[in-house]
């Protein structure tokens, strides 16, 4: 999200606007989505209200678990959100910055609220919504955002991102790998045999630019999906 | 219908608030102990960590309030870590007593990733998928249902406990609170 609206580009460039939030997490919801994730990368501190009251009116409408980030720079940022109705916190750039963030997000919230972001290329770890090198490996900072006590790890491949030609699979093993904490791998979904691949090695995968251009289609794809025998829920 | 959902600490209480909107219940969010001992249901929903939680809990006299309701045979449901804390004990934060409304313990899951996220069947329960995010199980013999060889559903006098989130389960969960209600 960027300003209020859901936006998507490719490997982090070119944000084309692409609906409301609400409305586009009800029809996703409807279709069969199992969780939504919803990132503000241009989050700041004036937009905060705004965000907390966009939250509260997914929590109210929908009845599956949600992920919001973007902004997120202490605990109290978290709990907010929290009260105001998403599942889980989802923290980037400030635990980055100050890796003990973490931590203290685990301690008020416990692990299963926490998710951290990596946005990687080339396996080097970018903040700053990819517009920052890090000098990081991702599979280390994996590793230590486990060992601070992360819940999940939410992966994106910046790559990937966008390209609609598969998630990077290469570096979403070598994360899966090097932690026992589930790993979502994002970037790159092109269709159903994308997504199978992905979770061959990941616990979850993150669909955006195939779904936001046709919403509709999510419930084919798992179909799609069920048929290949990958064992989704029946959301009905 | 009134049903309190339990306020005792940091987390996501809202949604648990807004299902029961949807189905037409009037539920509020509550730290007060008369309110919770009087509503038709009450809600321990999972937040937090078990120590931080007791200590709420006791600190609003919630905990009495609770096991009065337990004595008394009234219908109160523990959601997630509100399962865990109805037990005797739990292995987490370095041990920590329960409400005892329920008997066993509260372990650490061991095998496969934790904390366990995400949708899974949960037996009997008509092929329906639900919603889990916990790093601790339950260890009971008042379960009534299991997924993946845990513990899903306990219960034991008017208290129901579920590992799983009804409120984030959809329509299966839907159904689940839709039931807890026509139960009151």
């Amino acid at each position: 999200m960027a300003g209020g609206a859901v936006v998507k580009g490719v490997r982090f460039q070119g944000l084309r606007e692409v609906g409301d939030p609400v409305e586009l997490g009800e029809r996703y919801s409807d279709a069969g989505a199992d969780e939504l994730v919803y990132l503000d990368i241009t989050a700041t501190a004036e937009a905060r209200p705004a965000l907390l009251r966009l939250v509260s009116r997914v929590a109210d409408r929908l009845a599956i678990p949600f992920t919001v980030g973007g902004g997120v720079r202490s605990a109290g940022d978290a709990e907010a959100l929290l009260r105001a109705g998403a599942d889980k916190v989802s923290v980037n750039t400030a635990a980055l910055e100050r890796p003990e963030l973490v931590g203290e997000l685990a301690a008020l919230l416990g692990s299963q609220a926490v998710v951290v972001a990596i946005d990687a290329a080339g396996g080097e770890v970018y903040a700053r919504a990819g517009s920052a090198a890090t000098g990081r490996r991702a599979v280390e900072w994996a590793r230590e955002a486990e060992s601070r006590g992360a819940g999940e790890i939410l992966l994106t491949s910046i790559d990937a991102d966008g390209t609609q030609a598969g998630y990077d699979l290469e570096l979403t093993a070598a994360v899966a790998g090097a932690v026992s904490i589930p790993v979502i791998a994002s970037g790159g979904a092109g269709g159903a045999h994308h997504v199978a691949e992905a979770l061959e090695v990941a616990q979850a995968a993150l669909l955006a630019s195939i779904l936001h251009a046709d919403p509709a289609r999510l419930s084919s794809l798992r179909a799609e999906l069920r048929g290949m025998g990958v064992p989704l829920r029946d959301a009905a | 219908m009134k049903v309190a959902v339990c306020d005792y600490g940091a987390g996501n209480v809202r949604s648990v608030v807004a299902a029961f909107g949807r189905l037409g219940a009037e539920a509020s969010v509550s730290d007060d102990a008369e309110t919770v001992a009087s509503a038709d249901l009450a809600v321990l929903p999972g937040v937090g960590s078990a120590r931080t939680a007791m200590a709420a809990l006791r600190l609003n006299g919630l905990d009495e309030a609770l096991r009065a309701r337990a004595t008394a045979g009234r219908p109160t449901l523990g959601i997630c870590l509100g399962l865990q804390l109805a037990l005797e004990r739990s292995e987490e934060d370095g041990g920590v007593q329960g409400l005892g409304l329920l008997p066993g313990r509260a372990l650490r899951l061991r095998e496969g990733r934790v904390p366990r996220m995400g949708w899974a069947l949960v037996q009997p329960g008509g092929g329906s998928s639900y919603y889990f995010a916990h790093s601790y199980a339950a260890e009971t013999d008042a379960a009534t249902a299991w997924s993946e060889g845990l513990v899903a559903e306990a219960a034991e006098g008017g208290f129901v406990g579920v590992q799983y989130h009804p409120e984030k389960s959809g329509a299966a969960g839907a159904r689940f609170l839709r039931e807890c209600l026509s139960r009151v």
